[in-house]
């Protein structure tokens, strides 16, 4: 087990690291149109060939991971906090107040998520660069993502309110500042850990979505949703199985993501 | 002796063969999108119940497809009056309805009043509403109708193409038809199912009962691909309207299915928002109304680009609002604008544009940017955007590509009017150009890039207004023409709207499918339906 955790950190640390550099090994520019070879097939010019507009494939691959791998932990982060301080503060707090939240957590649990992000898309400025574009999209999925953590956070934050080590500590007299930050905090940790790894590939897969619906990343920004839409149309896989690259990769590393975390959670 | 019997022999087998189509047990199979929304002929407005009227509707008079041409059909003559106001209709004898009643004036005069009562709001017949007022219908006799409008209605007999006669009489209300067909079976999702109608007046010159084709299933199904996969097994013998992708894909496959019936009425088109009350910067407005401006962006648009890799061949550089599929209407004087970088760059500068470090910038300083908005989804116009985006990228410009769903996009380019750009296409059925009013009067809702002005604008809009008033006003051909074609003139060289391409009608034939003239107008492949006839559609998979 511990072998493939080791594999599945090396394979994400390759993958960052390769994303990362992609100023450096992407042979073209993610925008630039070779109108003179769309849809080429794989080259020594174009490892994954090119797309219907002559935009090489790899490239994109690249600058598409680093968009995704960036900003679906950082959209992790932002429904991790939400969730830790909504669910937190309600299992903190107990009696009605815990009732009215979590009563509104179950309502936003049960919004039709994606057209309620198709509708806030709409709404925004149209006139934003495609870096913009995307940082809005990945916001949105933080902003709306917290509802089934905040369950969880609030569950496990009641439970340490009725046990004894925090019955201790208010014994002691210790307030409900200390009593957060020294005794509750510290123990939901590896539960908010265990909510942000879990976070990232639903986040990938959400923007992957989006994508395909034509609602994600901006034009001719690329990210894992934009490059999976080749595959919308099922025909012609078998003469080009190298379309199949961005979903491979987006399997592999959505795979490493549970390894590690399931490594995380039986360490824990 | 042996050479003479052989020779019976293969005419024998020819005219068998031949027969055999005609035979009834024959089956037409082919998709429909949806679910038709309605079973009224005078309510169709998708193209599902489309389908089903052109097939069960009987007309007076039909537009022949390939020569663009009025035909008799229920009506053996007509006569519009010189003041424009009134058609007389001389009626086909001897007629009856599917459901066995006859047919006579009286059930024109019906159609005309459901068609024309304003509680039903029939699309249809909104196109006959030149003027508030009545419709009154004069019954001569059982076959001679004349119908009066209150104000004359330009194209008048054209417009009949379109009303499907209904029963005055018949307990079965719209599903007693005059059509080769007749509805047979529906299942809600599955699909629809039409019988031949058994009182179809039209019989060949061999005097057999007309259409060959003794019925016709409309499978139900959304999914492109799997229609074309549907095509290829032999499931369905006809595919009405092709992507570029599906064609290619088609022509390698089954080279002798694939048909491209050469340029269509639909385009695709870009513009700007010059209204004065829209949400956006005063000095972008500024841009988008000078002519110059619009006519840089147009003629640095690689448009044979656009050709090549969006709609792989199967388009046209757009000239203007009329496609040269429309061979009445269309001025082919006029040439597509050209892919001219330098000259674009001349226009700008005229208009005190400069090029700074690749940005272009307007006097004041602004950088040149602007969104451009189109639906999602729609996988040819988001590659056309990303095309454009790289070719105004190299003259300075910046354009941020925006895909919205389709309801927020027509929310936007119709009420808020809070967007810059916009990039979509027209799918048009009407060849005249009076179906196009609302977009050229400067009043109409859809002058889109500046919609219900109060009063004109611009000098060329005052001049577009009066032309296409005058041209509605007329009745002769010849002054309607001229009137059009300097429209197109105004707007080829304006470019209010920036036409970009004309895209062919691309559609798939079985080969089993016979006597098929495939047309650019819908319906493209069975617009001559009563003449279609099948071969080993016995050898069919279930």
């Amino acid at each position: 087990m511990k072998t493939m955790r080791a594999v599945a950190l090396v394979f994400l640390a390759a993958v960052l690291a390769a994303s990362m550099a992609a100023n450096w090994i992407a042979p073209a520019s993610y925008a630039r149109q070779f109108r003179d070879q769309p849809d080429a097939a794989p080259s020594a010019q174009h490892l994954l060939g090119t797309d219907d507009l002559g935009r090489d494939r790899f490239s994109r691959l690249l600058y598409g991971t680093r968009i995704s791998l960036l900003l679906a932990p950082a959209a992790a982060l932002m429904s991790t906090v939400l969730a830790g301080a909504i669910g937190g503060a309600a299992g903190f707090a107990g009696g009605w107040i815990e009732v009215c939240v979590m009563a509104g957590t179950d309502l936003f649990l049960s919004l039709p998520w994606l057209f309620l992000l198709i509708t806030v898309r709409a709404c925004l400025p149209l006139n934003v660069s495609p870096v913009v574009s995307v940082a809005i999209t990945f916001v949105l999925l933080g902003c709306l993502g917290w509802a089934a953590a905040a369950r969880v956070v609030c569950a496990d934050v009641r439970s340490f309110r009725n046990s004894d080590f925090v019955l201790l500590a208010r014994a002691s007299g210790a307030g409900g500042a200390r009593l957060l930050m020294r005794h509750l905090v510290p123990n939901l940790a590896p539960v908010l850990a265990a909510q942000f790894w879990i976070s990232i590939p639903v986040f990938i897969l959400t923007e992957a979505n989006l994508g395909i619906l034509g609602l994600g990343v901006a034009e001719p920004l690329p990210s894992w949703g934009s490059l999976l839409r080749e595959l919308e149309s099922f025909s012609g896989y078998s003469a080009q199985p190298w379309l199949f690259a961005p979903l491979l990769l987006l399997v592999l590393t959505v795979s490493s993501f549970q390894i590690v975390l399931h490594n995380e959670e039986v360490a824990g | 002796m042996k050479r003479w019997i052989l020779c019976l022999g293969l005419i024998f087998a020819t005219v068998s063969t031949r027969c055999a189509g005609a035979q009834p047990g024959s089956e037409l199979r082919f998709c429909i999108p949806s679910d038709p929304r309605t079973w009224n002929p005078l309510l169709v407005e998708d193209d599902a119940s489309e389908t089903i009227r052109y097939l069960t509707g009987g007309v007076l008079v039909r537009l022949n497809r390939q020569t663009q041409q009025l035909e008799p059909e229920l009506a053996t003559a007509w006569k519009v009056s010189r003041a424009g106001n009134a058609i007389s209709f001389t009626l086909r004898r001897n007629v009856r309805f599917s459901d066995g009643s006859a047919f006579t004036a009286r059930d024109v005069a019906y159609t005309i009043a459901q068609l024309m009562d304003p509680a039903l709001h029939s699309p249809t017949g909104d196109a006959f509403r030149a003027a508030p007022g009545k419709v009154i219908t004069r019954i001569a006799d059982p076959y001679q109708i004349t119908i009066l409008f209150p104000a004359p209605v330009v194209g008048l007999a054209k417009l009949f193409d379109q009303v499907a006669i209904l029963s005055a009489t018949s307990p079965e209300h719209e599903r007693a038809v005059l059509g080769p067909y007749q509805l047979a079976d529906y299942r809600g999702g599955s699909f629809v199912l039409l019988r031949r109608n058994p009182n179809y007046w039209k019989h060949d010159s061999a005097g057999r009962p007309l259409p060959y084709i003794q019925s016709v299933r409309l499978d139900i199904e959304q999914n492109r691909d799997i229609e074309l996969l549907r095509l290829l097994r032999g499931e369905i013998d006809l595919i009405g309207s092709l992507s570029p992708e599906s064609y290619d894909r088609l022509s390698a496959k089954a080279p002798g299915m694939a048909v491209d019936a050469g340029v269509s009425l639909d385009s695709e088109q870009m513009w700007f928002n010059q209204a004065p009350s829209a949400p956006i910067a005063e000095y972008k407005k500024a841009w988008f109304r000078s002519t110059n401006f619009r006519r840089a962006v147009s003629e640095s648009i690689h448009r044979d680009d656009i050709i090549r890799i969006v709609f792989h061949g199967h388009a046209r550089p757009a000239v203007s609002w009329i496609s040269p599929a429309n061979r009445a209407w269309f001025d082919s004087k006029l040439a597509p604008h050209a892919f001219d970088r330098s000259e674009a760059l001349r226009l700008l500068a005229h208009d005190g544009f400069t090029l700074v470090n690749g940005v272009l910038h307007d006097r004041a300083g602004h950088a040149v940017e602007f969104s451009l908005v189109t639906n999602a989804g729609n996988t040819p116009r988001e590659r056309m955007a990303a095309m454009i985006q790289q070719d105004l990228a190299a003259i300075g410009i910046r354009v941020h590509v925006v895909t919205l769903d389709f309801s927020s996009l027509i929310e936007r380019i119709t009420r808020s009017l809070n967007y810059e750009a916009c990039l979509l296409g027209l799918v048009n059925d009407d060849l005249d150009p009076n179906a196009q009013m609302n977009v050229w009067l400067s009043s109409g809702e859809n002058h889109q890039w500046n919609p219900g002005e109060k009063k004109p604008a611009t000098a060329w809009e005052a001049e577009i207004d009066r032309l296409m008033r005058a041209q509605a006003a007329s009745l002769d051909a010849k002054k309607r023409k001229q009137d059009v074609d300097r429209v197109q003139e105004i707007v080829w060289k304006q470019e209010p709207f920036i036409y970009l391409v004309d895209k062919d009608a691309l559609m798939a034939v079985s080969p089993n499918l016979h006597n098929v003239s495939p047309v650019a107008l819908r319906p493209q492949v069975y617009w001559n339906i009563d003449w279609l006839w099948l071969s080993n559609s016995g050898s069919r998979r279930p």
